[in-house]
């Protein structure tokens, strides 16, 4: 067998321990699907009604104060989403280091990267599972989207490469953190992009420095895009943009996790 | 000749000083591994002894492919380590002193995830698993998480694990620490039974008995160096061996029988005489005959014969000596 082929076959082991792993510790997959739908529904119910009518015409697609924020909010909230799992993946990935297993796994004839792809591939399968779940969910409580098939398949390939970017992003953290403690807070600030950016508000309504931030932050552009997609709202370049910042987020969390794992 | 699994030449290494390593003066930072040579013939047990720090588990890393050495020549199971590492990864397999073993699976999923990475096939890779929880007595066990194992469990899934590639040479590093006394017999049984079978093993521990029970050959290292090595019989001849402590009623009689001995360390306070004796019933005879014939009673004698506690502590104490004037 080739290199390639053994890297792959190492690769799909790892996937496989992983999302065993996951399995047998559901309480943390549970907690990352609940969080994001406890916000869904406390920006929802509880500030829904001001919040929507204070929208604009543009966005609100002629309904009127909470019917419109639910559509406005989600695709926010599936970001932060995307975001509390990479927490609980950085913490899997510390955790992971400090047990013995990994320092066998180095001292075998295997493909190194193949104990992060395991990370990786097992992770996006699960945010993945999480994210359809509060779709699911929201749709059950008023989102209505307007998009075609054809739209809903970008959406989800542009949050699966913001997922597969994240995701990288919280590997390279959790390979970082000394503790498992320490993983947990290193992805918070992840957690906050989607208010500092058009998640729970548009950009228009903060002050100069603010909005400025809000702006050229990653997370915008693709929340963005995903609202276009899902809502009709105008994409412009944002579509571009997010799809720049995804892949160059993966590229550099990539190189950088694969560095510190070879060097640790 | 035989071929030799380990062959180690000048092995140096060093960590950096946690002060920085500029001023830290001439060493550079702190020397784990001060130039060791190590021949480990195929098919023996080689046991690395030495205390706390000594740098036993540093020796283990650097030829287990963990840790690159700083200096020093290496060749294992036939691969040079520092040009073809992964040739060497697939020759040796390695039980470390903490337990690698993945606790939220099961001890037969851990098995087959190393069946699986070892690249066997499906069917090879179930026969394989059944077997060796079946030898290692984990049978019963197979189908729950690893977590749930007493520490004798995980250690011996651990070498089960270790066991799947059918690795030529096996490094233990501190395989008993932590277990008690029944574990580590079956443990040792084990071990004896993988070096029938022809495989190298490489032992490393703090336990003297454990060394002397197993290995064919032993190296005591201190502070990075190797400060005696030999097979457990020529260590024992290293140093002034056996004694004999003899307990006299009064000063007196202590007096006497070191006069009559014309040997021996009294120590008037404990009124004790230690003689030197290699313990046979023939000497304690004629020890005894002698006192006995100028009527010197004795209270208590005990005989003390040589045991790699006394190399061990001989050795490494000259050496702490050197360096610690105080304690």
């Amino acid at each position: 067998m080739s290199t390639v082929t053994l890297a792959a076959r190492d690769s799909a082991t790892m996937v496989r321990r992983q999302l065993k792993r996951l399995l047998r510790y559901p309480s943390m997959t549970v907690q990352l699907v609940i969080t994001p739908v406890i916000i869904l529904i406390l920006f929802v119910y509880v500030f829904g009604g001001t919040l929507g009518a204070g929208l604009g015409d543009g966005l609100s697609n002629g309904l009127g104060g909470r019917d419109a924020y639910i559509n406005y909010v989600v695709p926010g909230i599936l970001l932060m989403a995307a975001a509390t799992a990479a927490t609980g993946t950085a913490v899997m990935v510390a955790t992971d280091m400090t047990e013995g297993i990994i320092a066998r796994f180095r001292t075998m004839r295997i493909s190194r990267a193949s104990v992060l792809t395991g990370h990786v591939v097992a992770s996006v399968i699960q945010q993945l599972l999480g994210i359809a779940v509060v779709i699911g969910i929201a749709l059950a409580i008023g989102f209505r989207p307007n998009a075609t098939a054809l739209e809903w398949l970008a959406a989800a390939g542009l949050l699966t490469l913001f997922v597969v970017a994240i995701t990288w992003l919280a590997v390279a953290l959790g390979l970082k953190s000394p503790t498992p403690e320490a993983a947990s807070n290193a992805p918070m600030p992840l957690v906050f992009l989607p208010f500092l950016g058009s998640g729970f508000v548009p950009t228009d309504s903060m002050p100069t420095a603010l909005r400025w931030f809000a702006e050229y932050q990653p997370f915008t552009p693709i929340m963005e895009t995903v609202r276009g997609l899902l809502l009709g709202t105008p994409i412009g370049n944002s579509a571009a943009i997010a799809t720049a910042w995804c892949v160059g987020i993966a590229a550099v969390s990539y190189l950088w996790a694969k560095n510190t794992f070879n060097k640790a | 000749m035989t071929n030799l699994a380990i062959a180690a030449n000048g092995l140096r290494k060093s960590y950096p000083d946690k002060n920085g390593d500029k001023n830290s003066g001439k060493s550079g930072g702190k020397v784990v591994l001060d130039g060791i040579d190590l021949a480990v013939p195929e098919g023996t047990i080689f046991s690395l002894l030495g205390p706390n720090g000594a740098g036993k588990t540093t020796t283990v890393q650097i030829l287990s492919t963990l840790t690159p050495a700083d200096g020093g020549t290496i060749q294992v199971a036939g691969h040079d380590l520092a040009q073809k590492p992964d040739d060497v990864r697939g020759a040796i397999g390695v039980t470390g002193q903490y337990s690698a073993v993945d606790k939220l699976l099961t001890g037969e999923e851990n098995l087959l995830l190393m069946a699986d990475l070892r690249h066997l096939s499906r069917r090879e890779g179930k026969r394989k698993a059944a077997e060796l929880l079946e030898r290692f007595d984990l049978a019963d066990a197979a189908r729950k998480p690893a977590a749930t194992y007493s520490g004798g469990m995980q250690r011996r899934l651990d070498l089960a694990m270790t066991l799947v590639g059918d690795p030529r040479l096996i490094f233990l590093d501190e395989p008993t620490t932590g277990l008690d006394p029944r574990s580590r017999r079956t443990m040792w049984q084990i071990v004896r039974e993988l070096v029938a079978g022809g495989v190298t093993i490489f032992l490393t521990t703090q336990y003297l008995e454990e060394a002397d029970e197993l290995a064919d050959r032993i190296a005591l290292l201190d502070h990075g160096r190797l400060i005696a090595e030999g097979t457990a019989e020529e260590l024992k001849r290293l140093i002034p061996g056996g004694h004999v402590l003899l307990k006299f009623p009064d000063p007196s009689r202590l007096d006497t029988a070191r006069h009559l001995l014309g040997a021996g360390t009294p120590d008037p306070e404990a009124l004790t005489l230690q003689v030197p004796s290699d313990g046979s019933v023939h000497a304690i005879r004629e020890l005894l005959t002698l006192l006995d014939d100028h009527s010197v009673d004795i209270d208590d004698m005990s005989i003390h014969t040589p045991d790699l506690d006394d190399v061990f502590l001989t050795l490494t104490g000259r050496q702490n000596q050197q360096k610690e004037t105080t304690r």
